[in-house]
């Protein structure tokens, strides 16, 4: 009687990530939908910068690390010459929003035929806690010590709305992974998102928004509350761009 | 193709890298390398490879990480402004231990600096291409035939040794006609069990990575990376000479102030001058013991150069100071001429020395 098992898209190797992390949810949803694809064997993986830098020892599939913001050039790079593999980028907020946003932008404008796994938790982990380009207005992080100021460092960046406005982007959504309605909804998510690639109908890009209990000065269980009160309400969850579904409804996209 | 066809140095380079067997290219405009991106936009589709024009230097040298990091043979050129945004990537690739071709066709700098030819970015290639302890194999053409072996010399020493091979180019290089052979003989095959190319549920999976957390893990990468460098210095260092057999001033020149300087020795010579040239290929490894020996003969140096003298230092080192190295240069896009040369070889060979 099978009860419950690791996904065989993921290592046996212990995850470093810190207590009540959302990450290791997040990588297990990547591996199951790996296993129930059956695509293990021809998925290369891209690590970026940040707490997810050693994705590489996590997922059972070839992969390389990039430099920080630079993930989505290298996986178009691996995918332009290995197409019948299934390229895929893991990157956090601070590597996709701030300093990688170019390559993020373009490789949707291009429509690269890849899947973007975006985990937002608001803030720059890895490095201890400063304010990333999606830290909400107010909130207090290493680098914004009495909250960010929106007069003088401006407003977060909201990335499902910006790229869904791409005509290459073909399947934008935003999930949480914070309760178990909403973890069965970001796990569909991916799993389209790899379908679509798997099919060929281009980039896809799936915002998970997470929790950093450790630099949001949280119990874990807090934190997954926080998103509800504070995370959610700011970026909304739902289906930004679906190239194929508009299709399907009678539009001329 | 072993006839003679006239073709422009960035042209023939485009086309010597597709019969090496390049079929990914990945680029962004920039004068004055921009028909090697132009000649590979049109060929490229036409023989089932990849053009493709990225949205920045930094973008295109993480392409050629992706690229390369699935066992194929690709490159990306630049001129000198591109080539610093590309130093990020040229560290990820030595630490990566990734083969790759880089071409970089120099102007004027520093800053936008100017679009005519310079040989200022020779401390870039030769020291500091990025963070961190590393080297690339850097090789110095000299006329368009050049341009087209050192491409194919470039993506064979690439793959053999696992590091950045650079073309240090320079504008009057890629912008002038020459007739050319390019018949280029067999591509060499090299083992590639480290490229990603999905495990096919048949081994481990494969990781290319240059982060290593553990220090001395981290430096026994740093020593295995030097021990291959070293093997480089000694076996692929390469050099042409110019009328050296009875020479006491010897000048240094690569690339364009190459040419300029064999004008300028068969004038001298008129004169009764002896003055000979070595031109080195490969400035790193630059030929050291070629220019150990020849400080034993010559009374002087001089190295010719299109930058404020960055050159002039490996020769320094190259002969311990043992005799003197002058400079003749011309910089922001200026090439000496052949009096700026003749001036500077009469200068040296006033030089009495202690033979």
């Amino acid at each position: 009687m099978k009860v419950f098992e690791k996904p065989h898209a993921l290592t046996d190797n212990v995850l470093h990530y810190c207590p009540g992390c959302t990450h290791g949810i997040i990588h297990r949803l990547v591996a199951e939908v790996i296993d129930e694809l059956g695509i293990e064997g021809r998925t290369i993986g891209v690590a970026s910068v940040g707490c997810s830098v050693m994705a590489y020892n996590y997922f059972n599939v070839d992969m390389v690390q990039a430099a920080h913001g630079r993930a989505p050039a290298v996986a178009t790079g691996v995918k332009r010459t290995e197409p019948d593999n299934i390229v895929f980028t893991y990157q956090g907020d601070g590597d996709l929003a701030a300093i990688g946003t170019a390559e993020m932008v373009h490789s949707a404008a291009r429509g690269e035929n890849i899947t973007i796994i975006f985990v937002n938790n608001a803030i720059y982990g890895m490095t201890g806690g400063q304010m990333a380009p999606t830290t909400l207005p107010g909130q207090v992080t290493q680098t914004s010590p009495y909250g960010r100021d929106v007069k003088t460092v401006g407003y977060p960046v909201k990335v499902c709305e910006m790229v869904s406005q791409l005509d290459g982007a073909a399947y934008i959504e935003r999930v949480a992974v914070n309760n178990v309605k909403n973890v069965r909804n970001a796990k569909k998510a991916i799993k389209k998102a790899f379908e679509y690639q798997v099919e060929g109908k281009g980039f896809s890009l799936i915002e998970l928004i997470s929790s950093c209990p450790t630099n949001w000065g949280l119990t874990p269980s807090k934190a997954l509350e926080w998103i509800d009160e504070n995370m959610i309400p700011y970026y909304p969850l739902g289906v930004y761009k679906d190239k194929y579904a508009d299709k399907e409804a009678g539009s001329d996209d | 193709m072993s006839e003679k066809v006239l073709m422009k140095g960035n042209e023939a380079l485009a086309e010597a890298a597709i019969m090496a067997g390049c079929r990914h290219y990945f680029g962004y405009p920039i004068t004055p390398q921009t028909e090697i991106a132009a000649y590979m936009a049109k060929r490229m589709p036409k023989i089932g490879g990849v053009f493709l024009q990225a949205e920045s230097e930094i973008a295109a040298i993480n392409m050629v990480i992706g690229g390369a990091s699935t066992g194929r043979r690709v490159m990306t050129s630049s001129s000198s402004p591109g080539i610093s945004l590309k130093s990020e990537g040229l560290s990820y690739l030595a630490g990566c231990d990734l083969p790759a071709l880089v071409v970089n066709v120099q102007r004027g700098g520093p800053g936008l600096g100017g679009i005519q030819p310079s040989q200022s970015d020779y401390f870039h290639a030769t020291r500091g291409a990025g963070h961190g302890d590393f080297h690339m194999i850097v090789l110095a053409p000299s006329s368009v035939q050049e341009m087209v072996n050192l491409t194919f010399k470039g993506f064979d020493l690439a793959e053999k040794y696992r590091m950045t091979c650079m073309i240090l180019s320079d504008g009057t290089m890629g912008q002038m006609m020459e007739p050319v052979t390019l018949d280029m003989g067999e591509i060499q095959k090299y083992d590639k069990s480290w490229a990603l190319t999905g495990t096919k549920g048949e081994r481990k999976p494969r990781i290319i990575n240059s982060l290593f957390l553990q220090p001395d893990e981290l430096e026994k990468f740093n020593f295995a990376r030097y021990e291959r460098y070293k093997k480089i210095e000694e076996n692929e260092s390469i050099y042409e000479e110019y009328r050296m057999e009875d020479a006491e001033v010897c000048i240094v020149a690569f690339g364009v102030a190459s040419r300029v300087s064999k004008n300028a020795i068969d004038k001298a010579r008129e004169q009764g001058i002896k003055v000979g040239m070595i031109r080195p290929v490969t400035l790193w490894p630059f030929p050291k013991k070629r220019f150990e020996e020849a400080a034993d003969k010559v009374r002087a140096f001089v190295s010719v150069e299109l930058s404020m003298g960055q050159m002039i230092e490996d020769i320094e080192l190259a002969t311990r100071c043992r005799r003197p190295v002058l400079l003749c240069n011309r910089t922001g896009g200026m090439i000496p001429t052949v009096e700026n040369v003749l001036e500077k070889i009469a200068e040296a060979d006033k030089i009495g020395g202690t033979r």
